[in-house]
């Protein structure tokens, strides 16, 4: 009971208010993705032309689509499959690019020299172009979209990655370790790792929301997921609704995508230890020197003799 | 005496902490700058010697107040306003910075750098201010200025862009000059000849000049006065060519045994012990109390006034005991 | 600076050299022929197949064919739409105009307000500084689709000021229709730019040289033009570089919103087609406006701070 409490005490130092608030948005929206079918007031897809752009009630909480469908469900479906495309980019980026993060900051030299230049090669394509690229060869589909923004992520991650491990590789407690003769293998992922643990999940978090963007992007082109499916990039592109005026069907899954991508750059800001922005912080007082006779302070006649 | 150059008295700067609180770095200082006067103010870091520049420079960190009065000519500096602060920071005070590599602009050339305030304050046309700065580079001993002027910072060495920085000073022909510790960051070699070239220049020029160091000889060497502080305030004031002999505070004496001796080779250099504080860490009496062999309960709780003593200036309860007891053990 | 340049301009053609095998190998590679497209459905004879191959040179080995294209790209000549049977460079011609206008107009949006913001925020520390920072904090995180939807309900069809798709006649009503993209492309990077302006002028303020020149009497707006700001350049410069580069790349997603003819437009309609000529080169012209544009920001770093003139620290 008490650890509980301790660790609650520490996410909140850790993260501040802004962080804490992040989580638990992103907690409501993984939860709903995970639990969708027990959630959802109705079938994403069952469509009913009687309750064609319906507005707010009893049957249908935040109305209806162009062809009826319940929008609140269409939501909350539409959680999983925008939340899911870029959790494989993110997982499979990481899977590669912290590998060859590593092994470029310990070996240094050429190693590092020759994936460096591989990452530059790859980071001088956009990845959405790269994307694009993909869809035309295998056409279009959530899978040729996954894989090719998980290699268009893979410098961005692991270039993070290499920079962190390459403050720790110099660090003297690496060659402590060294000297007793402990393996690269056990050094690199006992201590280095562990020790930019934070950096490389915040990094991450922000990534997922650069992904989720480039995702959602892709599937309102067409390109990506389809368009029946429930997913909140598809439901952006209904010009239908918007030119007839409905704007709540286009900008509510629009908002979703921009609260969860600022709640994960927020978080993720935050869990890799960048400074809370400004305003967050306290107020000082302006530069302006004070008048001789202000706020009354009685140490002064200790210089008063000379 | 003549109408002084510079007079503090009573200079306090507190700074704002993050918590709402705020915290006292200078403490009432008193000292006052004849014209053409050299003063040394010596003292470890944080005892408040580059506060009080920047102080005197209104310089201060955005979070930092200053009260008591700075008279510069009779003029008061903390109420000037902005172009009379200008006039008085273009033509008044020159200041020398420790670290001339983070203090010049590292993107534009040492011409540019040179001239800038003479163009841009003074009118004085592109042409002849860099004229102007050929002349002073050669006079601070830069072979070849024509060619510095044309190079940018990084290309010179860190000795050479000291140099620059004390013929920006020069050029602008101020009054006085606050050198904040303007060799520290150079090499032994080099120091100086730094030091030799700012001391020869300026008394050529009459220029007054607060020379601030943690390093009482250089102090010793290029001052008239010697200004020792400890935790925001001066404890110690008294003429260089005495200070030797008649140093009274335990702080000044320790300051004086710490430092290595050809004469006493065979003698360990006396450390003086515990750390330094500041201003705001110190309790209600004397702030060196702490670390000082000769304190007693009163000089925790009561702060010393400043008194004369032997030709000089002290801030210590026990200076005649302390005084009659070395001599003592001298004789 | 010299060598720089020639550094700069061998990395550049390298990559862009590079970017064209991937871009022409891949797309060969692809599953499903080439020649199915003009087929379509239907099952064609053998020898109409071959037909077809040859005349599309695709009975020759890839390597011959890719140095065809090559030599053919240098002179101007981008192939044929395998769709519409039009010289693929008049079609990309055709759009091109209005994509770079449509990237000016956005780019100008971008710097400035993004430089307005960021130097707000900077220079009045406090409350101003937060406000913009929440306001940047949202802005980085409204895709362009989005912003395009937004921008549509309410410009387009609740007040009717823009239309909602497609351009006008001439260049006055072109420039009316860009209006909507270009805000659409401009609100994330305005942010973006916004952070990076105030944190690379904050960095500056606090930098030791800004404090010699304010103690040596210059005037605060001299301090702030010819120290503060010159010398906040380079990331800024950069930003701006990248920001043109994916602006390029968003216009792919911003033209199909709004149905603008450009090539953004072309490449999405191409690629659903699979009409891989025009997709070719449409992908190559971008790669190249998004290696010049990183290039080109490294140079002018370079006139700012002379302290990466060194050919080579750069990269």
């Amino acid at each position: 009971m008490n650890r509980t409490k301790h660790l609650w005490k520490r996410l909140n130092t850790t993260l501040g208010r802004s962080g804490m608030l992040s989580a638990a948005f992103l907690a409501v929206v993984l939860l709903a993705a995970i639990l969708a079918p027990l959630v959802a007031p109705a079938d994403p897809n069952q469509s009913s032309l009687l309750d064609a752009y319906a507005g707010p009630s009893g049957a249908h909480l935040l109305g209806a689509d162009g062809i009826g469908r319940d929008l609140l469900s269409r939501l909350i479906f539409g959680a999983r499959t925008s939340l899911l495309g870029p959790a494989l980019v993110v997982g499979v980026s990481l899977l590669l690019g912290i590998p060859l993060a590593l092994l470029a900051s310990w070996y240094g030299g050429w190693v590092d020299g020759v994936i460096a230049r591989v990452f530059d090669l790859v980071y001088a394509l956009p990845g959405l172009l790269l994307a694009v690229l993909t869809v035309a060869l295998f056409g279009p589909g959530l899978t040729p979209a996954v894989v090719a923004l998980s290699i268009a992520y893979i410098p961005f991650l692991a270039r993070i990655v290499r920079a962190a491990a390459r403050q720790q590789r110099v660090s003297p407690y690496v060659d402590a370790l060294a000297v007793q003769g402990f393996g690269v293998l056990r050094i690199t992922v006992r201590h280095i790792l562990r020790n930019i643990v934070p950096v490389v999940v915040g990094q991450a978090a922000i990534a997922f929301g650069y992904a989720l963007l480039d995702l959602a992007s892709l599937s309102y082109l067409g390109l990506a997921v389809q368009a029946p499916t429930a997913d909140w990039g598809v439901m952006v592109s209904d010009s239908d609704a918007l030119l007839k005026g409905y704007w709540f069907q286009v900008l509510a899954p629009g908002l979703l995508i921009v609260l969860t991508v600022l709640a994960l750059t927020v978080l993720g800001a935050r869990i890799s230890g960048e400074k809370p922005p400004g305003y967050l912080r306290r107020k000082r007082p302006a530069q302006t020197a004070a008048p001789a006779d202000a706020s009354g302070n009685d140490r002064t006649t200790v210089g008063a003799a000379a | 005496m003549t109408a002084p150059l510079l007079e503090l008295s009573g200079l306090t700067v507190d700074v704002a902490t993050e918590d709402g609180g705020s915290r006292t770095l200078l403490d009432g200082v008193d000292l006052s700058l004849a014209p053409g006067e050299a003063l040394g103010l010596v003292g470890e870091s944080g005892s408040g010697k580059s506060m009080t520049m920047r102080a005197v420079t209104r310089l201060l960190p955005r979070a930092a107040s200053a009260s008591g009065s700075i008279r510069f000519e009779g003029a008061d500096v903390l109420g000037m306003n902005a172009g009379e602060l200008r006039r008085y920071r273009d033509g008044g005070v020159g200041l020398v910075f420790q670290d001339p590599r983070a203090h010049i602009n590292p993107t534009r050339r040492i011409g540019a750098f040179l001239t800038e305030a003479l163009v841009r304050n003074r009118g004085v046309g592109r042409r002849e201010a860099l004229a102007r700065a050929a002349a002073v580079l050669a006079e601070v001993g830069i072979d070849d200025p024509q060619r510095r002027l044309g190079q940018y910072p990084h290309e010179v060495s860190g000795g050479m862009l000291q140099r620059v920085m004390i013929a920006s000073v020069l050029l602008a022909e101020p009054r006085l000059i606050l050198a904040d510790e303007p060799t520290t960051a150079l090499d032994v070699t080099i120091q100086r000849e730094v030091v030799a070239i700012l001391d020869r220049l300026r008394r050529e020029r009459g220029m007054g000049m607060v020379f601030i160091t943690h390093d009482l000889d250089l102090a010793l060497a290029v001052c008239g006065r010697v200004a020792v502080m400890y935790a925001g305030r001066i404890v110690e004031l008294r003429s260089a060519d005495t200070l030797h002999e008649r140093a009274a505070h335990p702080y000044t004496l320790g300051l004086l045994g710490s430092r290595p001796s050809i004469d006493a080779r065979a003698e360990r250099l006396s450390a003086i012990p515990g750390r330094p504080v500041s201003a705001f860490e110190s309790g209600p009496g004397c702030a060196f109390a702490p670390r000082c062999s000769f304190a007693t309960a009163g000089c925790e709780s009561e702060p010393p006034a400043p008194t004369e003593f032997d030709g000089g200036l002290v801030r210590c309860a026990r200076v005649e005991e302390i005084h009659a007891a070395r001599m003592e053990a001298k004789a | 600076m010299a060598r720089l340049l020639l550094h700069r301009l061998g990395g550049l053609l390298t990559t862009l050299f590079l970017s064209s095998i991937v871009i022409y190998g891949s797309l060969y590679l692809a599953p499903g022929s080439p020649e199915n497209v003009i087929f379509g459905s239907r099952t064609p004879s053998a020898a109409a197949r071959a037909a077809v191959r040859h005349r599309l040179h695709l009975d020759q080995p890839l390597p011959v064919r890719y140095w065809d294209w090559l030599t053919g790209v240098l002179h101007g000549d981008l192939g044929t739409s395998m769709v519409t049977g039009q010289p693929v460079a008049d079609r990309v011609g055709a759009g091109l105009g209005t994509t770079l206008l449509l990237v000016l107009m956005t780019m100008l949006l971008v710097v400035l307000f993004g430089l307005a913001m960021g130097l707000t925020a900077a220079l009045l520390p406090g409350r101003v500084d937060g406000a913009v920072n929440a306001l940047t904090s949202v802005s980085v995180t409204v895709p362009s689709f989005v912003a395009s939807a937004l921008l549509i309900s309410v410009f387009a069809v609740k007040l009717g000021w823009f239309p909602a798709s497609g351009l006008g006649q001439g260049f006055g009503g072109k420039v009316d229709g860009l209006v909507l993209p270009a805000v659409a492309l401009a609100v994330l990077s305005c942010g973006f730019l916004a952070r990076v302006t105030r944190n690379a002028v904050r960095d500056q303020l606090e930098r030791e040289h800004v404090q010699t020149a304010l103690v040596r009497g210059l005037p605060r707006a001299v301090v702030l033009r010819s120290h503060v700001l010159r010398n906040a350049l380079p990331p800024i410069v950069t930003a701006v570089g990248l920001l043109t580069a994916g602006t390029f790349a968003s216009t792919l997603v911003v033209e199909s919103a709004f149905a603008v003819p450009g090539i953004g437009q072309l490449t999405i309609q191409s690629v659903a087609q699979k009409d891989f000529p025009v997709v070719q080169a449409v992908a190559l012209l971008l790669v190249a406006a998004f290696v010049v544009c990183n290039a080109a920001s490294d140079l002018i770093q370079a006139v700012v701070d002379p302290r990466l003139r060194e050919a080579g620290s750069t990269s």
